[in-house]
C-alpha cells in the first residue's frame, strides 16, 4: 500500500485556528462569535488579529447563533464556536430556523467531538451531531481527519456560501495529509487504492483505517481506503465505483450508527448497488469518561476493530 | 408623508386584508394580527427608512425589520403589499401549496421584505442583533427593528438577546413588545409572569418607552422618539400596549382568537366594522 508518513501530531483544533485566522485575512467580511469557550475552541487567533470582528456572546449559544444568523443574511461570513455538543444538540431550533431554513451563511464549528473529548463524560462527548446535521436541509457536513486538513477545510468552508458544519476534535492525532492539498467540498480523496474491500472513513477514524489496510495487507486482503472528509453532500460516485470494484464496504467513524456516515453510505448502497457492509461506530449508547485512545479502544474504535469488521464484510460477499 | 387620517385609514385596509386572508383558508393568526395593525403601518409608511422597490436581503442603507412572533404574518404581509412590496393580489394565496405567504414567514420562499424565518418563537431579537452588529461593522447608521410578543418573552433566549445587547450598546437596536397581555393558554401574568416589562428591560441596561400602540398619533411620536433615543450608547426598547384583535368587537381582548379563523358569518361581521378604505385585494 502507499505508505502514509506522520508528519507530526497535532489537534485538529488547532488547524480550525490556523484557517479561521487565514480566512479572516482572506476576507474582511468573516466574523466569529464565541460562547465563553474562546480558547477551546481554537478561535482565539483570530479574537487577537481582528478584535473588532470576533463576538463574545457569553454562554449563550442560542443568542450566538441566532446573530450569527442575523450577520449572515447581513452580508457577514460568521463562524460560531462552541463544543460539538453545546454547537449542535443545544441549538437544533436555532440552526433549523435561523440558519439551514433561512439560507444563511453561517458556519457551525463543533470542537470537542466524538468519544475522544475524554475525561469530561458523556455530556460533552457528542455522538449524535453529524446525524443532527445531516438530517438538515441546506446543510453541509464536514469532518476533516487530521490538523492539514482541518486548516484546509476551514478556508474552504469560509468561501462556500451557505450553511456548513465543520466537525473537529480535541486529542492530538497524527498528520498525514499534505500540507497545501486544496480541500474540495464534497469530493472525498483515495488514500490507498485495493481491491477486496472498501473502507469509508471519517475524522479521526481515518488514520485507524490506514492503519488497518496495513494489517489486512499483511494477511493478503487489499483494503481501499477513502476519506470521506465530507458526509453531505456524500461523494456517491467514488463511495459506488469503489463498492463496485471491491463488493463490500466498512464505514469508520467516531459517531453513532445512527445518523452518522454508516447511515449515508448504506442508504446510498441499498438504493443504488446492495453489497455486504459492515459499521465501525458507537451503537446507540453514551460515552463516559476516559483516557481518548482508552475510549477508543473500549468503544472498538481501532485499526484492530476496523481489521475484523473488513473481515466479516469479505466473508460476506 | 402621510397625515395621520391616512396612515388609520391604512391601518383599517391591513385589519380588512387579516380577516379576509384568514377566513379564505380557515387557518392563521388574527388576534394579534388586528392588535398590531397600527404599528405595522405607523413603521412602514412612516418611521423607516425602507425601499419597497428595490429590496435587498442585505439591507445596506436602509432600515430593516425582523417578526419575531411569525404567526402574526398575516399583518406583515398585508402591510408589505400595500407599501409595494409586492402585488396586493397575492395576499389571496395565504397559506396555499406554492404560496410565497407561507404560514409562518419563510426566506426561502423568496417574499420581498423577509429577510429570514420566524415562527419558532425567541430567535427574533438575537436575529435583529446581528443585523444590527453587522450594520455597525458595514458603517450604516441605519436601524434595526424588532417586534415580540408579551407572551414570547417567557423563551430563555430573549433574554439571552437582551442581556447581550444592553452588555454590548447594541444602539442601533429598536425593539418593541406587542403588550396585550394575552396568550394562547390565558393572560400572561398567570400563565408565567409576564409583568413589569419596563423594569425588566431598564435592568438589562435598555432604554425603554412606553406608548398606547392603537392609538397611531400615540405610535407615531413615540417611535420618532425611539429614534432619537438610539445611538446614545443603549439598546431602545418599546413596549406597547395593545388590545388582541382590535378593531372588531368580538375579537377584543379575546384570547380565543389568537389562532383561529373567523367562519364567513363572523368575517362579515367583522368588516361590516371596518370601512374599505384603499380597496380590498
Amino acid at each position: 500500500m502507499k505508505e502514509y508518513k506522520i508528519l507530526g501530531e497535532k489537534d485538529t483544533r488547532s488547524g480550525f485556528a490556523e484557517g479561521l485566522l487565514e480566512a479572516g485575512r482572506e476576507n474582511e467580511n468573516v466574523v466569529a462569535l464565541c460562547a465563553d469557550l474562546t480558547p477551546s475552541v481554537r478561535m482565539d487567533l483570530f479574537a487577537k488579529e481582528f478584535p473588532e470582528r470576533f463576538f463574545q456572546t457569553g454562554i449563550a449559544e442560542s443568542n450566538m447563533v441566532s446573530i450569527a444568523s442575523g450577520m449572515a443574511l447581513s452580508g457577514k461570513i460568521a463562524f460560531v464556536g462552541s463544543f460539538a455538543a453545546f454547537s449542535t444538540g443545544r441549538v437544533y431550533d436555532q440552526i433549523r430556523q435561523s440558519v439551514a431554513y433561512s439560507d444563511c451563511n453561517v458556519k457551525i464549528a463543533g470542537s470537542h467531538a466524538g468519544i475522544t473529548l475524554g475525561e469530561d463524560g458523556a455530556t460533552h462527548q457528542i455522538l449524535e451531531d453529524i446525524g443532527l446535521m445531516r438530517m438538515m436541509p441546506n446543510m453541509v457536513v464536514i469532518n476533516p481527519c487530521d490538523f492539514n486538513q482541518t486548516k484546509q477545510a476551514t478556508l474552504a468552508a469560509a468561501r462556500y456560501k451557505g450553511p456548513v458544519y465543520l466537525r473537529y476534535g480535541r486529542p492530538k492525532v497524527p498528520v498525514f495529509m499534505p500540507e497545501d492539498m486544496p480541500f474540495e467540498i464534497g469530493k472525498a480523496i483515495t488514500l490507498n487504492e485495493g481491491k477486496d474491500v472498501s473502507l469509508f472513513a471519517t475524522g479521526h477514524l481515518v488514520w485507524q483505517a490506514l492503519e488497518a489496510c496495513k494489517l489486512l495487507e499483511a494477511e493478503g486482503i487489499s483494503a481501499e481506503v477513502i476519506n470521506i472528509h465530507t458526509i453531505k453532500p456524500l461523494d456517491e460516485t467514488a463511495v459506488l465505483e469503489s463498492v463496485k470494484k471491491t463488493g463490500c464496504a466498512v464505514s469508520c467513524e467516531e459517531h453513532m450508527y445512527n445518523g452518522g456516515l454508516g447511515d449515508a453510505v448504506a442508504q446510498l448502497l441499498v438504493r443504488n448497488y446492495p453489497a455486504p457492509m459492515e459499521f465501525v461506530g458507537i451503537d446507540d449508547q453514551f460515552g463516559q469518561s476516559g483516557k481518548p485512545m482508552q475510549l477508543m479502544q473500549h468503544y472498538h474504535l481501532m485499526a484492530e476493530d476496523i481489521v475484523i469488521a473488513a473481515k466479516k464484510a469479505i466473508k460476506r460477499k | 408623508m402621510k397625515s395621520t387620517k391616512e396612515l388609520q385609514d391604512i391601518a383599517t385596509q391591513v385589519r380588512r386584508d387579516v380577516l379576509r386572508m384568514v377566513n379564505s383558508c380557515q387557518s392563521g393568526h388574527p388576534g394579534g394580527s388586528l392588535g398590531c395593525a397600527d404599528l405595522f403601518t405607523a413603521l412602514y409608511f412612516n418611521t423607516m427608512n425602507v425601499s419597497p422597490d428595490n429590496f435587498t436581503r442585505e439591507g445596506k442603507g436602509e432600515d430593516m425589520f425582523f417578526l419575531s412572533i411569525g404567526h402574526i404574518a398575516p399583518v406583515w404581509y398585508s402591510t408589505l403589499a400595500r407599501r409595494g412590496y409586492f402585488p396586493v393580489k397575492e395576499l389571496a394565496t395565504l397559506r396555499q401549496l406554492g404560496s410565497r405567504l407561507q404560514g409562518h414567514p419563510s426566506y426561502s420562499s423568496k417574499l420581498p421584505g423577509v429577510r429570514a424565518a420566524s415562527g419558532s418563537l425567541g430567535q427574533g431579537m438575537s436575529v435583529a442583533i446581528g443585523a444590527a452588529l453587522a450594520k455597525k461593522l458595514n458603517g450604516d447608521s441605519n436601524l434595526v427593528y424588532s417586534l415580540h410578543g408579551d407572551g414570547e418573552i417567557e423563551e430563555g433566549q430573549i433574554w439571552e438577546a437582551a442581556m447581550f445587547a444592553g452588555a454590548n450598546g447594541v444602539d442601533n437596536l429598536v425593539s418593541i413588545i406587542d403588550n396585550n397581555g394575552v396568550q394562547i393558554d390565558g393572560r400572561c401574568k398567570d400563565v408565567c409572569g409576564v409583568v413589569n416589562l419596563k423594569e425588566k428591560f431598564l435592568s438589562f441596561g435598555w432604554d425603554v418607552l412606553e406608548c398606547d400602540g392603537n392609538d397611531m398619533q400615540a405610535l407615531l411620536d413615540t417611535l420618532k422618539e425611539c429614534k432619537q433615543h438610539a445611538h446614545k450608547g443603549k439598546p431602545v426598547m418599546l413596549v406597547m400596549k395593545t388590545k388582541m384583535g382590535k378593531g372588531v368587537d368580538f375579537m377584543e381582548d379575546n384570547n380565543g382568537w389568537h389562532g383561529k379563523a373567523p367562519n364567513d358569518e363572523q368575517t362579515q361581521n367583522a368588516l361590516s366594522q371596518l370601512k374599505e378604505t384603499l380597496g380590498d385585494y
